[in-house]
Formats: structure tokens, sequence, C-alpha cells
């Protein structure tokens, strides 16, 4: 290997970890709200592409149809519940935020018909797709069990992830999708070619990286949501209402998990199932940084990045193995520096 | 049921099974063999779930290597079938070994995670090795055959299966019921317990997910050979959670539920299959996983326990018999009374900048009856670790029986005869008294997997038991060994938590707090229980916060107050010492 293709491999896995950075911080912003880890996260990113796709093309993004069907399912299950507690004046106020609200992206691409935007009204209008169904997921499948422990709450994760994988195959059907790119320029660099896609993917995980870390550390909305996650019953006595919290970590999340599913169309055919993979790397990055770290989570993610663009040069049949075999060892050193809370499966 | 009931409902389903074939079409028979296979895989994640208390994703990996190791062996080395069983035991259970070494340290969800990343990894192992035939997979395997007799048919290898499934089951019910089966229940609340009682913690869940794993490699070489054809798509990530839906919705802590599940999931996939295309014709293959993942989340969101358990509730109750009585187990070597038992010099812990327990020496005598006593905060909580070896010293010396323990782990300190209770109780609330006090004999007794699965323990059992017993009686609560730990109050679990160690025949109990959180009338119950252990000689190790409680039952008092030693002597002499009542009162009282 001479340095050159050292570079090229490097430049290229920098691209696609700043992609898992992204995804994994959105894990770990979610984790250390709610506790639950979101395993269909790489999903929500690969419905953002497929959705700006459908976008380019014309075409009603199935984006549309997952969330009308998920905005009436958790608005019937919060009537029922304001129903059964007897708080029958909230409701209206609810089904503004349960169904009118993540209804409106949905209203306004049907009403725009065939016409096709500009790439800039495109990008964001996927985006406010997307953005509903990540809260819409959490009020119907993890607010039932808000207290449950964190194993039973990601047995559940899988499961959804896999509910979520049939229902990407219904609404957006099997064929792979690319979008337009975002940019041509192309810049060269001690005589390597870096294209301007890149360079957008990479300052997208900075920015967002940077925001992340300055709203937890210094802010005190940033600092309420941390609460909930270290203790939901303190914080709730403090006056943070562990719901609200949830739903601000989710929206946050599939933010995050969005913009890395536009970034990443571009550049990868993307597929309703190939979410799982992409998820799942950035996990491995996120365990990296302990579920908790989001500097060294995104150290984390980058390096995954990095390994499987080697992985791939020297057997791409392999990268998959290398990439999730790495995860063991990094467990097992983060075993010995962690401090784990004792007894935290009591029956 | 009683248990000649459960007998005949057993021989009955026995029976039935033995005769599917002759009133069963095919097609049911396969589904049977199917089931079959699945409940071996659920029954070994029942073992590591529902009663180990480790979610494992990966079992679907463990299925395939059992299946390519003998698709490899019978169609690239032309061996017979029935090699190819031990083969896939043995490449199987050395792979779970080399991954329960490195991934059984890690706690909760993190070892669940590493079973997604190494199931993962094994499946696009399996789809990227020309010698087991990419995605493609691995054709013509040839079919089981008993003395040149094919097993072609779905009825024939029916009865392999079935058999091996029911061996299982036989084998695990016998593990459960044995010294090392409560060793694995322990380990499902934790690991301070669990070495507390002197059980190998990391062991034991290693051994639980070998033969986990060895189950799972059976299902697998049964499926390579029904099937004869194997790819790798099914033993894919879908099918390492159907797995878990299987024990989870069979009943997760039941061994039945292995089978209900198995055959609840394979049979509601079937007829799913058969309804979704008339109600959504052009989506029903995508709906299938969706009606499925919907299902399970409702199930735990729901209904967490199972089918078995829900079942079972509804069943008149068995009343078992009461362990007969049986010589003794050999009692341990003590030392006579008046020889120096215990001796701490100079023990230190620190955290961080703090200094917990500052060089606090005192010794303890054979038959003698000390107390630690303190305001709060004075570090006798972690002095009571540092004894028991829960936590590591910083500095100093701890000599128990003329031995030097100091960094010597719980479990060791625990086998040379230290029994402790624990001042938030921890005992299995899901087992019952008798199990819960046979925990303490543990120590006591040796036979390991083999020799409880076969069935070669139960003289030793015998013997256990009646010992178990006997410490009931002894603190009064032998009137009802089959009640559930978890139904007792807080003073008597307190009382079965003495039991308990008393089980260990120890050379030392150790009790902390044994008052704190009781009423009057359960102090004053525990106090005269640990007067009649005082007067059968026993040497205990007493750290109490409550004054009054220790005054009138302690030989002599140790007092610490801000990590260091304040004083030691008789009761009344500490009564009387003004630090004493400055440390508790804030001034001379």
């Amino acid at each position: 290997m001479t340095a050159q293709i050292a570079a090229i491999l490097t430049i290229d896995g920098v691209a696609t970890g700043a992609i898992y950075v992204l995804i994994a911080l959105g894990f770990v912003l979610i984790f250390s709200v709610t506790r639950i880890i979101f395993v269909p996260f790489g999903d929500i990113a690969a419905f953002t592409a497929l959705t700006l796709a459908a976008l380019e093309t014309g075409q009603v993004p199935g984006t549309v149809g997952l969330t009308v069907a998920l905005a009436i399912l958790a608005s019937a299950m919060e009537v029922v519940s304001l129903l059964r507690s007897g708080q029958r004046d909230r409701i209206p106020r609810r089904l503004l935020f349960y169904l009118v609200l993540p209804l409106v992206p949905a209203a306004l691409v049907w009403a725009s018909g065939s016409i096709i935007l500009p790439m800039p009204l495109r990008i964001v209008l996927s985006l406010a797709l997307i953005l509903p169904i990540a809260p819409l997921l959490d009020r119907i499948v993890y607010r039932p069990i808000a207290d449950a422990s964190v194993l039973l709450l990601l047995t559940v994760s899988v499961a959804l992830h896999f509910a979520l994988v049939g229902l990407g195959l219904l609404f957006f059907g099997p064929e792979g999708v690319r979008t337009k790119s975002l940019t041509d320029y192309t810049m060269i660099l001690g005589g390597i070619p870096i294209s301007g896609q890149t360079l957008l993917i990479v300052i997208a995980a900075i920015v967002f990286a940077a925001l992340l870390f300055v709203f937890f550390g210094f802010t005190l909305s940033g600092k309420a949501l941390h609460a909930t996650a270290v203790n939901r019953t303190g914080a709730r006595l403090m006056g943070v209402r562990p719901e609200k919290s949830g739903t601000i970590a989710f929206l946050l999340g599939s933010l995050l998990a969005g913009v890395s599913g536009v970034l990443i169309a571009p550049v990868n055919t993307i597929f309703y199932d190939s979410g799982f993979l992409i998820g799942l790397k950035a996990f491995v990055g996120a365990i990296m940084g302990g579920m908790v770290s989001f500097p060294l989570t995104a150290i984390g993610a980058l390096c995954v990045g990095i390994l499987e663009s080697f992985a791939a040069f020297y057997s791409s049949a392999f990268k998959e193995v290398i990439v999730f075999a790495i995860l063991i060892p990094v467990l097992v050193a983060r075993s010995y520096t962690a401090v784990h809370s004792e007894e935290e499966t009591e029956e | 049921m009683n248990s000649r009931m459960s007998r005949v409902v057993g021989a009955l389903a026995i029976l039935l099974l033995a005769a599917a074939p002759l009133y069963l079409a095919p097609f049911t028979l396969t589904l049977l063999n199917f089931i079959g296979v699945y409940a071996l895989v659920a029954l070994g994640l029942v073992l590591l779930t529902g009663i180990a208390g480790i979610i494992s994703f990966g079992q679907a990996a463990f299925m395939g290597i059992g299946a390519y190791a003998t698709a490899w062996l019978t169609t690239r080395m032309g061996l017979s079938p029935w090699l190819g069983l031990p083969f896939a035991l043995v490449v199987t259970g050395l792979g779970a070994m080399v991954l329960g070494a490195a991934t059984l340290q890690l706690r909760g969800h993190f070892l669940a995670l590493s079973t997604i990343a190494w199931g993962l990894a094994i499946y696009f192992t399996f789809g990227n090795v020309e010698g087991l035939g990419n995605f493609n997979g691995i054709r013509d395997i040839p079919p089981l055959s008993i003395g040149g007799w094919q097993l072609l048919g779905s009825d024939q290898i029916y009865y392999v299966i079935w058999i091996f499934l029911l061996g299982a089951m036989l084998l695990s019910r016998n593990l459960l019921d044995s010294r090392t089966g409560r060793a694995m229940r322990v380990l499902k609340g934790g690991n301070l317990l669990t070495e507390s009682l002197g059980i190998n913690a990391f062991a034991v869940r290693l051994a639980t997910f070998v033969i986990a794993a060895l189950f799972t490699a059976v299902a697998g070489w049964l499926y390579a050979h029904m099937n004869r054809f194997i790819s790798p798509t099914p033993f894919d990530a879908t099918m390492g959670i159907e797995f878990l839906m299987m024990a989870m919705v069979g009943g997760s802590g039941y061994l039945l539920g292995a089978v209900v599940g198995a055959a609840f999931i394979t049979l509601l996939k079937n007829s799913v299959q058969d309804y979704l295309p008339l109600i959504a014709p052009n989506a029903a293959g995508q709906l299938e996983i969706v009606v499925f993942s919907a299902l399970f989340i409702l199930f735990l969101q729901y209904a967490r326990e199972g089918i078995v358990p829900y079942v079972a509730g509804w069943l008149p109750e068995g009343k078992p018999k009461r362990p007969a009585e049986s010589e003794p187990l050999p009692p341990r070597d003590k030392p006579a009374t008046g020889e120096p038992l215990l001796s701490v010099d100079k023990a230190t812990r620190r955290f961080g900048g703090l200094v917990a327990v500052n060089e606090v020496s005192f010794d303890l005598r054979a038959g003698e009856i000390l107390g630690l006593i303190g305001p709060n905060g004075a570090g006798k909580s972690t002095m009571f670790n540092l004894l028991t070896g829960a936590m590591p010293v910083s500095g100093g010396r701890i000599t128990f029986a003329g031995r030097d323990v100091t960094r010597q782990p719980q479990r060791a300190i625990a086998r040379a005869g230290v029994a402790r209770t624990f001042q938030h109780v921890k005992l299995r609330p899901r087992m019952t008294l008798l199990d819960n006090v046979l925990l303490g004999a543990y120590t006591r007794t040796k036979s390991g997997f083999v020799t409880g699965a076969l069935r070669l323990d139960r003289e030793e059992e015998r013997r256990a038991r009646s010992e178990a017993m006997r410490q009931l009686e002894r603190v009064g609560l032998g009137d009802r060994p089959y009640e559930l730990a978890g139904n007792l109050p807080l003073g008597t679990q307190r009382v079965l938590e003495i039991a308990r160690a008393l089980a260990a025949d120890p050379v030392l109990l150790v009790l902390d707090e044994p008052a704190a959180g009781l009423r009057s009338r359960e102090k004053q119950a525990l106090g005269e229980l640990l007067h009649n252990l005082r007067k059968e000689g026993l040497t205990i190790l007493i750290v109490e916060h409550d004054m009054e409680f220790v005054m009138n039952l302690v030989d002599r008092i140790v007092v610490m107050e801000f990590g260091s030693k304040l004083c030691e002597g008789e009761p009344a002499a500490i009564r009387a010492d003004e630090r004493v009542q400055e440390a508790y009162l804030g001034g001379s009282a």
C-alpha cells in the first residue's frame, strides 16, 4: 500500500465515519435521556434518503403513509389513555401535537403533487417528514414501558427495527435509490481529490457534535434532559417532565439521523433495509464512547469508518465481519473501565 | 398439580407425541419437526435468559455453526452424519467458550449488544467463505441413517428430533434441581450475593452459555440433516430475535416454555402466512414481519411472563413433600474457643482522596461475639466489605483462621467459612425458602454440572436438603419451606438470610446491620434468635448502628468514627465512654 492509497482510504473512511458520527451521536443522545437503545435509528436515516429520492422524482414518498399511520395510532392511544384518566379537556391539545403537527409536512407534500421542488426545499421537506416518526414511535412503543429495564427496552428496540424494515418495504418498495449530488465542488489537497460531498459530511458532523456538546454541557434544558436519564423520579421531582425530555431527545436525534440520510444518499445506494447495518456500525462507535460521552463517541464512530474503509481494501468480503468483530475487544476493554452499578438486574 | 397427576399428564403427552405419525398429516409432522428443532434452541435460551439472566440475540449464529459444521463434514469430507453431531458440538462449544470468555464479563445491555455484534459477524462469515458455499450455501447434505435405512421422510426424522428434545429437557430439569442449577438461578440478581455464597459467578455464566450453545448446536445438526440444504439466511439476526421471542412468549423461566413458545410462534407464523394474503394480497410477505414484531412488542409491553406461568396459575398447586431427614453434611473444622480467628491489621480503604477506613485494627477470637458500631458514615459498612472481600483493601492485612486473606476474592473468603448477611436484604424472591437456604450450603457440597444433570448427586442433595431444613427450623421458619422468599415480610427475610448463612456451617458469621428497618417486635425476635446462636457458641461479628440492640448481645465492642477506630472494650465500658457519647450525641449525655 502506498501513502497515496492510504490517504485516499483514510479520506474515504473519514467521510463514512462522519456519517456514523451523526447517527452515533443520536444514539447517545436518545440513550442518555431515555435509556432506550434506539436500534431503528439507522432505519430513520435510510428512510430520509428514500424520502429525498422520491421527492426528486416527483413521487409521493412512502414516509407520508407511514407518518399518517403512526400519527393515527399514537393519537388513538393518547385519546384512550386521557379518557381513562378522566382528562377529557386535554384531548384537543394532545391531538394537535400527535395528529395535526406530524401531518403538516405530509399534507404539504401531498398538496405539492408532482411539482418538483428546488433542492434546498426538498431537503427541508424530507427532514420535516422524517422528524415526527421517532417521537411517534416513542409514544406508541416505549411510553407504556418507560420504567422497564434497559435490557427490556433493548429487546423491544430490536423487535421495532424488524417492524420498521417490513414497513419500509411496504411503503418504499424494494428499489434502491441514489439522489443527486449536493455539490460538484472538488478540492485537491496534496494531490488527493476531496469531493465537496465529503467536506459537507465532515462539516455537518463537526457542527452537530459541537452543538450537542454545548447543549448538554452548558444549557439548562440540556442538563434537564440529562437529569432525566440519570434518575427519572428525581428529575420529575425537580420539575422536569420525562415524557417531554424524551420527545425532545427523539426529535433532536431524528434530525441527526435525517441529516446523515440526506448526506449519504448521493454517495451510497440506499435500500429500505440499509439502515440496519449503517445504524449498527454507528452503534459500534457509540459503544466506544460508552454510550455517554459525545466526544468519545465521535472519535469512536470515525475509527469505525476508517477501519471499514481499510478492511474493504484488504478484503471486501469480510469488511462487515471485521467491523462487528472489533466490537468485542472494544466492549471488553470498556467493561474494565466503565463503572457498573451493582445489582442493576435485581429481580 | 401434585406429582402423580403431573406424571400421568406427562406420560399421556409422550404417548400422544410417540403416536403422532399415525394420526397427523405429513405437513403437520413437518411443522412438529421444526417446532422440535426450534424448541431446542429456545430451551438453551430459557437456561440462558430466563434462568441466568443473560439475553442473547445471537443463538441463530450458534445454530448456524452447528449446521455448517456437520454439513461441511458430511459433504466435503464424506463422513457419516452421526459423526457430524460430535463435530458440531465440539466446534460450537469451542466457539461459545471463546466468545463467552471474551464477553461474559460485560453487564446488562452491553452483553446483549455484543451478542448482536458477534451474531452478525458469524452470519457474514458464513456468507463469505468459499468453502461454505458463500451466500448460496451447501446443498445435498446426506440424511441421517440407521443401519443403511435413511431417515428421509418427515415422520422418520421426527422421532430423532423429539428424542433429542425430550432428552435435553430431562437433563435441564435435573440440572435446575441441583446445586449448580441453583447457582445458575442466583446469577440473575447480580454478582454480590452470588460471590458471597462462594460461587464463581463468571464460571457459572460461562458454563450456562456453553450449555445453551450446545443445545443449539444439536438443533443446527438436526436442521442440516432434516432440510438437507443450508444457507446463511436462516441463521441471521431476524432468526436470532425470533428464538428469543419463542423463549419469552412461552415463559422464559420455564423449561416447558421453550416448547410452548416454539410451537406457538411456529404455528402463528404458519397461520399468518396463510391468512395475510387474504387480507393484503400484494404485501403479505412484508406484513408478516411487521405483524410479528408488533405482536412481540405488545407481548413485551403487557404480558412479559409468558404463556406457561399464566396457564400454571390456573392449575391447582401441588404440595411437595418435606425433605426427609438425612445424615448431616460433614461439618467444617472449627478452631477451639478462645483461639484467634480473625485479625485485622491497619486495614485502610481509600476512595480517591477520601479515606473511608483509616488503619483500623482489631482481633476476634473463636466463640466471641464482637460488635462493630459507630454513627452514620463512620466506615462500618466499608470495613465490613473489606472483611468479606467484597472490596479490596488499599493497605493493611487481614488474617482469617491463620490464613492471609488480604485481597482474596469474596468467594475464596466465603469458602474459608465466612458467611454473611446483607444490610439491604439479598434473597432470590422467586426461589423458595428451602432453595434460598440451600444456596448457603453451596460451599459444603461438591456436585458439578454433569453429576447434577445425570442425577448422580442425589445422596449429597438429600443431605443438603435435610441440612437446609434443619436451619429453617433452627430460625423458626420450618413450617413453610416451599413458600417463595419474596412473600415474606422484611423481618422474616432477614431471619431467612441468617438461616442461609447458617447452612454454610460458618466458622464466622458476619451480620451487616441486621436490625435496620425492623419494627420493634421483629427486632425483639431477631434478638432472641441471636441470643440462641450465641449460646450455641457461634462466632459472630455484628455491624450495627443501633446501640441498644448490640449492648446486651455482644462480648466486646469496637467503635468507629470518621473511618478510624475510636475505642474498643466491653459494652458497659463503651456505654460509659465519653468519646462514644460525643460521637453519637455530639456531646456528653
